[in-house]
């Protein structure tokens, strides 16, 4: 199997500045935004741009949370075993609040529309965004779009898009693995 | 909270028959599942739609308030279609055999059971007669699996882990299944298991299983960590096994007094229903010892995680 490293360490950090610029234009103060890392790769991407936010922004009070969204993907029982759930933890109701769903690679959009039936048992929320650090596009099976993109990318169905992060692999790069 | 190697992706089983067909990995498995649905049922909107397209027949052969409400909620918070069936209004007064009524229920295209029966071993017999999963909601004085996975769940929330702890059972051992799956369960989760009541409630074997035997409430309760008092079960006693509940209540009652004379805290637990004054008094079980509605809010959260797990054994026809 080949791999090939997209993105580097140092275009990682300049890219996550990037996407917190992009935020801040659209939400200013973050006072009425919720941000939300889609388990398991979302997580960490999520506390990257809030730690990052919070830097730039001088302040700790950011709405942080983290959701799983196994109970409402569409593959249930298509699987040999089970779909077992990571945690959930959502601290705070979305009612009438914007939501920015945060993942580290868009594919099909199956694991996007599970996640806005999740976020939608919190509330409903005024609006809801999406924030990917890697596109891969024209490969949706469904009909959604992010509105922040780190980097888009061409692939092709058998290839794998892995976003590795210091703080589980031991260094932040983005490699797209060839079969 | 469990040790890694403890823990399965999947369950070892289709069925969950009792405690004695399932291992320690299954068990701790179920919990960490069973925390995502905890999770679930603090949220405003308590439901997500992992099985909304399983139907599941709850044949309740036998009376059941609590455990029958605790699964139809299961249930339909996993999203599932639900079909109940209780024994006095049904056609086994006109003969029906237990197959025939299932296969009638089976061929409306019901996808799980979960069935309480009177008798021991009617999950197992009908296990070998049709093929969809099985949740046995008691059978008979045999095993009530779930209530064990409950009540050693709501151990482990409150003391973090069962390893090493010390469990007394309290009251009617001999006619109860609660007893039973609560022994296996919480001997295959690591905890030490003692079991306190007068003679003639104790089964003859019971040391067989690999319990401690006590028949002083007192050096019981000065043992253990928790105590899991047993509700007397006046209908399973076709003769009388002590001369009164009062005087049961006197050997056996656990008080306010004999609870802050320990000088210890120790977790006070009931399956329920309670008899107030009988075996616990009402202070104790209104008390911060104890975890008694901890365990009927858990029971909810467990039963979705057996479903869901088991669900995930059903084949969808493409």
């Amino acid at each position: 199997m080949k791999s090939k490293t997209i993105l580097d360490k140092k275009n990682f950090e300049l890219t996550i500045s990037r996407l917190c610029y992009e935020l801040i234009e659209n939400h200013g103060d973050f006072l009425n935004t919720a941000l939300v890392g889609i388990q398991p790769r979302g997580v960490p991407f999520a506390g990257r741009i809030v730690a990052q936010l919070q830097r730039i922004l001088g302040k700790k009070d950011l709405v942080l949370g983290n959701i799983d969204v196994t109970f409402s993907r569409d593959d249930f029982r298509r699987r040999e075993t089970p779909l077992l759930p990571k945690s959930t933890k959502m601290d705070f109701i979305v009612e009438n609040k914007k939501v920015v769903l945060i993942d580290d690679v868009l594919f099909t959009g199956r694991t996007v529309r599970a996640a806005l039936d999740e976020i939608l048992a919190y509330g409903r929320p005024a609006e809801v965004e999406l924030l990917v650090l890697i596109d891969r596009r024209f490969s949706r099976h469904l009909p959604i779009e992010p509105n922040y993109v780190g980097s888009t990318i061409d692939t092709i169905e058998t290839e794998k898009v892995k976003v590795e992060w210091e703080e589980i692999e031991g260094q932040d790069r983005v490699l797209v693995h060839k079969k | 909270m469990e040790d890694r190697a403890t823990i399965t992706d999947h369950l070892s089983t289709n069925h969950l028959m009792g405690i004695k067909q399932i291992t320690a990995a299954d068990i701790n498995l179920i919990f960490k599942t069973a925390d995502q649905f905890k999770e679930i049922l603090s949220r405003p909107i308590k439901k997500v739609p992992s099985l909304r397209d399983i139907t599941v027949a709850n044949l309740f052969f036998e009376n059941s308030t609590r455990t029958r409400i605790s699964f139809e909620l299961a249930e339909k918070r996993l999203g599932a279609d639900v079909v109940n069936f209780s024994a006095s209004s049904s056609s086994l007064k006109k003969g029906e055999t237990l197959i025939d009524t299932v296969n009638n229920i089976l061929a409306m295209k019901v996808d799980m059971v979960v069935m309480r029966h009177p008798n021991p071993g009617s999950c197992i017999f009908l296990s070998k007669h049709i093929n969809v999963p099985i949740i046995n909601a008691g059978d008979g004085a045999h095993e009530h699996p779930t209530q064990a996975l409950l009540d050693a769940y709501s151990i482990r929330e409150r003391h973090g882990s069962l390893k090493g702890k010390k469990v007394v059972i309290v009251g009617d051992i001999l006619h109860s299944r609660v007893a039973l799956s609560n022994i296996s369960c919480l001997q295959k989760l690591g905890a030490e298991v003692m079991v306190c009541g007068p003679t003639t409630l104790m089964p003859k074997y019971i040391t067989s299983l690999g319990v401690k035997v006590e028949h002083n409430l007192r050096n019981a309760l000065e043992w253990c960590d928790v105590a899991n008092m047993l509700r007397i079960q006046l209908e399973r006693q076709e003769i009388m096994y002590f001369p009164s509940l009062r005087e049961y209540a006197m050997m056996y009652g656990l008080t306010k007094e004999i609870l802050d004379s320990l000088g210890k805290k120790i977790t006070v637990m009931h399956p329920g229903p309670i008899n107030r004054g009988v075996e616990v008094t009402s202070d104790v079980a209104d008390s911060d010892s104890s975890i008694i509605l901890d365990q009927v809010e858990n029971g909810v959260a467990v039963r979705m995680a057996i479903l869901y797990l088991l669900a995930g054994t059903i084949k969808r026809e493409e």
